[in-house]
């Protein structure tokens, strides 16, 4: 299967020849897989420049779409990003590559799993975080219509299907009353492999700001809701929260744990080991059903590979 | 807001004198009153009456602190109300420490965290010239402290290396740095390809005559001294 970043690349390079608005703005990430063009600039490793630049063009008129991994675009040029956009009052279109723990081999330099967390404090953003190469086509093309701040959050995991609806999506039924998990992006296959045989209802979730509140509160029937997010956990607690503000509900929140994990080893090694392949998800939700508690973030035990110094 | 009639450079005292309160901020007002008169009575084509005409040139004042002389120099020219000077700071007013695009016409880019607008006009400027726009030119006011500030020199090395001819960038250069640039911070701007010229940031002839000297190729630095 193509991968999410393969078909952005496609997909920006179509639109660069189709659509005169649309600009990119690189930082050498990406840079060599699009053509040549008059509206593609490639700023160098410069990524304050490069949100910048962006909003530059933008202010005359452009759709600038802007790309590098998740932690040189959202983390480290944060401040452009809230001013020279948001404040500014013009939008961009950032795709990012990497999320939480794609370069685990990398060390924590390339690993962001607070990119939606950070970006979901500023105003006014679109947050999609599709789980297939097909989702990340249709936000992409979606977003250069537009004019405001979007964000799609690429990864190298993938569900085997996209789910071509949007907002909130039931795609498993429970009896009634039963927990809703909600699967966010390239959750849904581990989260469903996790329930197969536990009486919860799916749902799949790839646009997560502004978030489907009316499609939560339809879907669930029952009291208990499991949220699993591939990247900082809890991040939408809050927003289930208040959708949920009137009405009796417990709620488990699973993602990535807000720890130095201090580890390299692969993507799904990483996956893993904050829970969130389908081994881990299914005993937490096991244990949320059972009313036990949670072992909490932080506390799993990672035995730490050995130092070299003494 | 009802425009103000075009007032003279010997009005600006006077129309300083209305914008109170933000007297910690004083030195860096006063420091870039002659520039911006200049710029705006002698190098920029901007019309009042038509602030966002697409062929006019690109002002962004990236050194937002301060702005009492902005104000006065855009209230001199006609941009804002005279009366509304007086309201500066308060929570009716559009005229804040910092400057807002969107509640102050021909305002370009809202500033007041340094380090931001020189990258925004290199933006603005690959526009321009991505559309084959003639004539815009894009200025960026930043002080010389400012530049201590990283991201300026990412927008440096950047619009030196790709020839950004319609940008010119003038530093007020009051001294406030505190290690300073020896030998001149145009020499780091030289460095990476630009042209640059140093002249007495009072003068308005020498002020004007160095934006002058923009030869289009390139992008132009001016810097104007302003001694305390």
């Amino acid at each position: 299967m193509i991968t999410m970043r393969q078909r952005f690349y496609e997909v920006a390079g179509d639109l660069l020849d189709s659509d005169a608005r649309v600009a990119v703005v690189l930082a050498e990430i990406g840079a060599g897989e699009l053509r040549p063009h008059p509206r593609l600039v490639n700023v160098g490793i410069r990524e304050q420049l490069m949100v910048g630049v962006a909003a530059g063009l933008a202010l005359e008129g452009l759709r600038p779409f802007v790309h590098s991994y998740a932690t040189f675009l959202v983390e480290r040029p944060f401040e452009q990003v809230k001013l020279d956009l948001v404040h500014q009052g013009v939008g961009a279109v950032l795709v990012s590559t990497g999320a939480s723990y794609d370069g685990a081999r990398s060390g924590r330099t390339h690993q962001a799993p607070a990119d939606v967390a950070l970006l979901q404090a500023l105003p006014g953003w679109t947050i999609h975080v599709p789980g297939h190469p097909d989702e990340v086509e249709r936000f992409v093309r979606r977003a250069a219509v537009g004019d405001d701040n979007v964000y799609v959050r690429l990864t190298e995991e993938a569900n085997a299907v996209p789910v071509v609806d949007d907002g909130l999506v039931v795609v498993r039924s429970g009896r009634d009353g039963a927990a809703l998990v909600v699967a966010v992006g390239p959750t849904l296959d581990p989260t469903l492999e996790a329930t197969t045989d536990l009486d919860v209802s799916v749902a799949y979730l790839a646009t997560v700001r502004p978030f489907d509140a009316d499609g939560l509160r339809a879907a669930l029937s029952g009291q208990d809701v499991v949220l699993v997010e591939p990247y900082l956990a809890g991040t939408s607690a809050a927003e289930i929260a208040v959708a949920l503000a009137g009405r009796p509900h417990r709620l488990l929140p699973l993602g990535v744990a807000n720890e130095e994990l201090r580890r390299y080893g692969t993507g799904p090694e990483h996956r893993a080991l904050h829970g969130l392949d389908a081994a881990g998800i299914r005993r937490s939700i096991a244990a949320f059903l059972a009313d036990s508690p949670h072992p909490g973030w932080g506390t799993t035990p990672h035995p730490l590979p050995a130092t070299i110094s003494g | 807001m009802a425009m103000a009639p075009t007032l003279s450079y010997g009005d600006l005292p006077g129309l300083l004198t209305l914008l109170t309160g933000d007297e910690k901020h004083d030195r860096s007002s006063f420091s870039t009153l002659d520039v911006l008169w200049v710029l705006y009575d002698r190098v920029l084509r901007i019309d009042p009456s038509t602030p966002d005409e697409p062929g006019r040139d690109r002002f962004l004042l990236s050194k937002g602190h301060g702005p009492a002389a902005y104000y006065a120099v855009l209230a001199a020219k006609g941009f804002i109300s005279v009366d509304a000077l007086a309201d500066f700071g308060n929570g009716v007013s559009v005229l804040g420490y910092h400057p807002d695009r969107l509640l102050v016409p021909g305002v370009e880019i809202s500033s007041g965290s340094l380090g931001h607008g020189l990258p925004i006009a290199v933006g603005v400027t690959l526009a321009l010239d991505a559309a084959g726009a003639r004539g815009p030119r894009v200025i960026c006011l930043v002080g010389d402290a400012e530049l201590e500030e990283g991201s300026n020199f990412e927008a440096v090395q950047l619009a030196g290396r790709m020839h950004l001819g319609r940008l010119i960038v003038v530093v007020v250069d009051n001294d406030s740095s505190t290690y300073g640039w020896p030998g001149g911070v145009e020499k780091r701007f030289e460095l990476e390809g630009w042209s640059g010229v140093r002249v007495d940031g009072r003068d308005h002839d020498a002020l004007e005559a160095a934006f002058a000297a923009a030869d289009g190729d390139r992008p132009h630095v001016v810097v104007a001294e302003v001694r305390p």
